[in-house]
């Protein structure tokens, strides 16, 4: 302590201004956090402040360091140097319930939910208090209306919609009268209408005196909310901003330290005859908390990018299963590949017709992660005549993955390198990679840029775009609007396991999409069946409610 | 200052060798404490078990007479661990390749023909890739846990040979022992050097572990196998059926079983009594798993488990030390083993903390 | 009439072990962790308690030292498999082969030397009633006791915070981790209450089911008791229906071959492997009604940090 001047000045002005209650003291500052991973500087000599009532950004690319600091801050993880002062007097922070103790609240973007277990169970698990479940169910009840988050305690997590998870874990952050609530990119499982309802209720939250900590990456999330941001890059404070004055390309600029990269795209030229097409697919989940497929029809052509938005847990794991082939279906038609029935073949039968696929789980699923690169290549190149006479022509592999990581510019070691020692955007651009040279015809992505930094994600995106127009028939799954309009010829949009008719996307806007995201949108196609949607989820839930003991 | 461990980037190949070798190490250490504790000379009794049973010509023989089973079953069930297919019957299953063997062997009873061992060899092998075939229909068609049939079987193959022993094929001349009769010369296999007990069934054992290595290392199958193991969400995303590895898996490992079973029952038995196997389907556990599941590790693995054995018939003797210490033995380096892999995937770093 | 009292009070006595040793296990697994070795726990569990026992201690010692030998093998387990990340399909299996050999060992010189068993209690009155005396007030106290504990583990299960915590922690630890749950030390607490129930299991055979020592004992109940969690779809009532039904099996296949029915005595003895394996396929048929209540992340090393 003592060290640092401007640390100690601003503890003495708080003192002295404590009474006349203009200047306060920081509810939460910190300085000169450090953290280290192997290989990897999480963050590095990191300060800030955070005043009483303040909803204060951090602002940064993935992989600046936001999550870990956060972390840091909620005693989930140690810092390796640096201090932690708690209204103006030094704290160590050993544990998440010494975090709660103070009064430090949660949200984690990977929720720290169960599925298995009733949502006042989730919460009992969180709060420090004695084990009393119908006393606490009251509570939940009480607190969820006032705050206009509806919530019931006695249903099981596993039945609940992302949206109404993510209430579960602000109740459950509130109930404890936090005075600091930090919220990691909370929108990210959101519609844009349930962004601004999310806004609404942490103003009300913000008002009452606790302090907000606003983990994103989203612009102009951050410019509507927050009053204060600091920006992080590569693990260290870039600068701090009033995001009401700063403008999006100025917070762009400290984000990235470069200007937003952009894809370029010629206008597409679709052939007629559909290259992938499903027709009225219905499947019910394997997981017993997933979400059933009802009634999905589409089809894409080659030439042109399909973008399926859609908030997290609508059936998109289940989609991308059943597209890829890692789960089948008896009825052949369902699925078509170049007019013949596909759905009932593997996944392998399906490469074999030109499919290819990567899916949003990288490590262990893209790839399998203590195999080499040119290891991995084998998974889906071994087509290419890498294999004779049942015996591996390792060679073949190693040129393959050397070419990959040559031309998709993937940054590792070389072709013996382990999949698991490569960065997140690296190792995606080489499973990108290694789909794009195998030159399918058709090419089904899921989450291609998730968690990716700017320049890794603007790279895929750029490839993907390439790719459609050397003919190839293309569809994205993702759950970031931004990223489907900018890349995607049409959108489509999926709701509780249906699928709504697809809009060209110079005809549609974010408000049409958000709508349809909710399950609310005027489709004629498909409006009335999410009625009908719904109303089966909440059977099954109370079905499956009974027999959990 | 405080050490932790961090993962490594890429796992260690030299900790892969010296893993097995600081297991012995430690396995050797707590045997010497274990002596001591009962009043026998540590060093003097270590001599016992290592160097006296290989200090003859008939001693060398005996290691590689109980080596070869061991490699050969360590082998198929290592094709199988590779793929995450838990075999741990290997015991049953050499016990139906000895009796399917000794089926053929007991028909030609002295008269014996030139293809006799060759038949008894196939009907050894098929019979272990018949009883592997249970749990593995059972997986496939109705995801029962294989771990759990393959060794609920273990215990029925025994009692099926306690039947035929004491029942149907018990020896007519054989003051009622539970035995079967003696099979003819044409039914065992030659010894490798006359007057000892190796026979020429160890060409098989060597035939076999280079095609496991071919397949390990060379096969597409191989290599479908080993991604179904590391990372079946993987397999599945490439179109590797997993039903396919647990097939493949457990029925290699069966025939080799049963195989091995076979050179048993025609080799040095040279009939069928209620205990064939001293064990050998759970040593090759710990074969398989000493020789990193590769075939050349496993041959090493093989001659070091047929040591133990071997070590603990001669302190059996020597010291009246009961067999079952031989599988303390063997359940001790299995353990440190484990322990010692740690080292292939963390290392040891001192990290400043304040 | 005598008969059925007979196989009514064989039955529960023969589920008794499996219902120590597979309540346990449900703890464990509860917890996301798989001990295969619950075969060795049970055996060094039975040779600790059969040798105080002919060393002339008390019962009760006998069965607190084999509580207490089951507990520390199961922590070899726990540090191969929560500490230094060791596969516990691995690790399990060598407990399993270490504490056969290890029990056959300890237990080298008992040669087939009897002891005092364990003797049904009495209640006055009570157990003179007919039928109802030998059926509910007939049994040795381990007998209830296992019922004690089967209604204890349901209750801390599924009644209190504890419970709740494995439960939670079974299904996703980086999640509890992340709200400020020790999951390591937790992971350890139950596979050690594991250990303990395994070897109360173990003492049960060597002290009440069958007063002798013999090598190998257990003969498989380990491991039948790790098919009765998965035959129970980790819900502890379907375990004690489930030991009760291959004690069932069991004691009728030893009153078959008492009889002398015609089939060879193997044939019998084998049927409860048999009726193990059928009962695993008809009850893994149903894949999804088999992760209602699966631990999700059974027998995954986790490691804290990462």
């Amino acid at each position: 302590m003592g060290k640092d001047p401007r640390g100690q000045g601003a503890f003495l002005a708080a003192a002295a201004a404590g009474c006349a209650g203009g200047a306060m003291t920081p509810r939460l500052e910190l300085r000169g956090i450090s953290k280290t991973f192997p290989g990897v500087v999480a963050n590095d000599d990191v300060s800030l402040r955070v005043m009483p009532g303040e909803i204060h950004a951090v602002l940064g690319e993935n992989g600046a360091g936001k999550s870990t600091l956060m972390k840091i801050i909620y005693g989930a993880m140690a810092a390796d140097r640096g201090e932690i002062f708690w209204d103006g007097e030094p704290v160590r922070i050993p544990s998440p319930a010494a975090a709660r103790q103070l009064g430090v609240g949660m949200v984690y973007q990977h929720f720290s939910l169960f599925e298995s277990v009733s949502v006042a169970e989730n919460i009992a698990v969180a709060v420090d208090e004695p084990f009393d479940l119908p006393a606490l169910s009251a509570r939940v009840r009480e607190l969820s209306q006032r705050y206009g988050l509806p919530l019931d305690p006695g249903r099981l997590l596993g039945h609940l919609s992302v949206g109404e998870r993510q209430r579960v874990e602000i109740v459950r952050c509130l109930l404890q009268h936090p005075r600091l609530l930090i919220l990691d990119e909370p929108t990210s499982v959101l519609t844009p209408q349930a962004v601004k309802r999310l806004f609404e209720t942490l103003r009300v939250v913000a008002a009452e005196g606790c302090s907000l900590l606003y983990i994103s990456h989203k612009l102009e999330e951050i410019r509507a909310l927050c009053d204060n941001a600091t920006v992080l890059r590569r693990g260290a404070v870039a600068g701090g901003a009033d995001p009401k004055v700063a403008s999006s390309a100025e917070l762009a600029a400290l984000m990235t330290g470069a200007a937003l990269p952009e894809t370029r795209r010629e206008p597409a030229r679709p052939e007629p005859a559909p290259r992938l097409e499903v027709r009225s697919l219905n499947v019910t989940s394997e997981d017993p908390f997933g979400v059933p497929l009802r009634d999905v029809s589409f089809a894409v052509h080659p030439g042109e990018i399909v973008g399926i938005a859609g908030v997290s847990g609508n059936g998109q794991t289940e989609l991308a299963a059943l597209l890829s082939g890692e789960r089948t279906v008896p009825d052949k038609d369902a699925i078509r590949l170049d007019g013949e029935p596909a759905a009932h073949l593997d996944a392998g039968a399906r490469r074999d017709r030109g499919l290819a696929f990567v899916p949003e789980d990288r490590l262990g699923r893209g790839v399998v992660p203590l195999m080499s690169l040119r290891e991995n290549a084998i998974l889906t190149a071994h087509r290419l005549g890498m294999v004779r006479r049942g015996m591996l022509r390792r060679f073949k592999a190693n040129a393959y993955a050397r070419e990959v990581i040559e031309r998709f510019n993937v940054r590792c070691t070389g072709a013996a390198a382990t999949a698991r020692s490569l960065s997140g955007g690296n190792l995606q651009k080489y499973i990108v990679g290694r789909e794009i040279a195998l030159s399918p015809r058709v090419l089904v992505v899921s989450q291609p840029t998730w968690g990716l930094d700017v320049a890794a994600a603007a790279a895929i995106r750029q490839a993907l775009i390439d790719l459609s127009r050397r003919s190839a028939a293309v569809l994205v799954i993702s759950e970031e609007l931004d990223e489907l309009f900018e890349i995607c010829d049409r959108i489509l949009v999926i709701y509780e396991g249906r699928l709504s008719a697809s809009r060209e996307r110079g005809e549609t806007n974010v408000e049409e999409i958000g709508l349809l995201m909710a399950g609310m949108g005027a489709d004629p196609g498909a409006g009335m069946g999410w009625v009908a949607g719904q109303a089966m989820n909440a059977g099954e839930a109370a079905n499956a409610g009974v027999g959990s003991t | 200052m405080r050490l932790h461990f961090e993962p490594r980037p890429t796992p260690s190949f030299a900790m892969q060798v010296l893993a097995p070798v600081a297991a012995l190490g430690l396995t050797v250490a707590v045997g010497c404490v274990l002596f001591a504790l009962l009043d026998l000379d540590p060093i003097e009794t270590l001599r016992i078990f290592f160097v006296r049973p290989l200090s003859s010509a008939n001693g060398v023989s005996e290691w590689l007479l109980k080596a070869s089973p061991l490699i050969l079953i360590g082998l198929g069930l290592a094709v199988g661990f590779r793929a995450n297919v838990w075999n741990i019957g290997a015991e049953g299953m050499f016990v139906i390749g000895a009796i399917c063997a000794c089926g053929p062997a007991l028909a030609f009873g002295e008269g014996g023909h030139v293809w006799l061992l060759p038949l008894m060899a196939l009907a050894g092998a098929a019979g272990g890739v018949a009883w592997a075939a249970v749990p593995a229909f059972l997986r496939v068609r109705f995801n029962a846990n294989e771990i759990l049939v393959t060794l609920m079987l273990n215990y029925v193959a025994i009692l099926l040979l306690g039947w035929l022993v004491r029942g149907p094929w018990r020896d007519p001349y054989g003051f009622n022992y539970p035995q079967t009769a003696i099979f003819g010369p044409s039914a065992l296999f030659d010894p490798l050097v006359g007057g000892y007990r190796v026979n020429t069934s160890i060409f098989i054992t060597l035939a076999v572990v280079a095609a496991a290595w071919v397949f390990i290392q060379w096969s597409f199958a191989g290599y479908r196998m080993t991604v179904g193991g590391a990372a079946p969400a993987a397999a599945r995303f490439a179109g590797f059926r997993e039903s396919r590895a647990i097939w493949l898996g457990l029925l290699i490992g069966g025939g080799c079983a049963g195989l091995a079973g076979m050179m048993e029952a025609a080799g040095p038995l040279g009939q069928l009594s209620p205990t064939i196997s001293p064990g050998y389907g759970f040593a090759a556990i710990i074969v398989a798993f000493i020789g990193r599941l590769h075939p050349f590790g496993i041959v090493l693995g093989g001659l070091l488990l047929s040591l133990l054995y071997m070590g603990g018939e001669s302190a059996q003797i020597m010291l009246k030390l009961p067999a079952a210490l031989t599988r303390t033995f063997q359940g001790m380096l299995l353990f440190f083993l484990l322990a010692a892999d740690f080292m292939i995937y963390y290392r040891p770093r001192l990290a400043g903390r304040r | 009439m005598d008969v059925a009292i007979a196989i009514v009070t064989g039955t529960v006595i023969a589920a008794t072990p499996l219902l120590f040793a597979a309540m346990g296990e449900l703890v464990v697994e509860r917890s996301g962790v798989l001990n295969l070795g619950i075969e060795g726990m049970m055996l060094i569990g039975a040779v600790t308690a059969f040798s105080l026992s002919f060393a002339g201690y008390p019962a009760p010692v006998a069965v607190l030292a084999a509580v207490a030998a089951g507990a520390a093998s199961s922590l070899l387990f726990g540090v191969l498999a929560l500490t230094l990340l060791a596969n516990q399909y691995a690790a399990g299996i060598a407990l399993a082969i270490l504490g056969g050999g290890l029990s056959g060992f300890l237990g080298r010189n008992f040669g087939a030397a009897p002891i005092e068993p364990v003797g049904p209690i009495h209640v006055p009155v009570l157990s003179e009633v007919p039928i109802i005396g030998p059926v509910l007030f007939g049994y040795d106290p381990m007998v209830y006791l296992a019922l004690v504990l089967f209604g204890a583990v349901w209750w801390v299960l599924y009644r209190t915070r504890a419970g709740l915590v494995i439960r939670i922690i079974g299904e996703n630890p980086q999640a509890a981790h992340d709200i400020g749950y020790k999951v390591i030390p937790i992971r350890y607490a139950t596979v050690v209450f594991g250990g303990a129930m395994a070897g109360l299991g173990g003492a049960y055979l060597a002290l009440a089911y069958t007063p002798l020592w013999v090598e190998n004992m257990t003969s498989g109940r380990g491991w039948i008791a790790l098919a009765l969690v998965v035959f129970a779809s980790w819900r502890p009532l379907r375990v004690l229906l489930g030991a009760l039904l291959f004690g069932g099996v069991n004691i009728l296949q030893f009153h078959a071959q008492s009889q002398g029915i015609g089939v060879p005595s193997e044939f019998l003895s084998a049927l409860p492997y048999l009726a193990t394996i059928l009962v695993l396929v008809l009850i893994s048929r149903n894949r999804r009604m088999q992760k209602v209540n699966f631990p999700a992340s059974l027998a995954k090393p986790f490691r804290p940090g990462h």
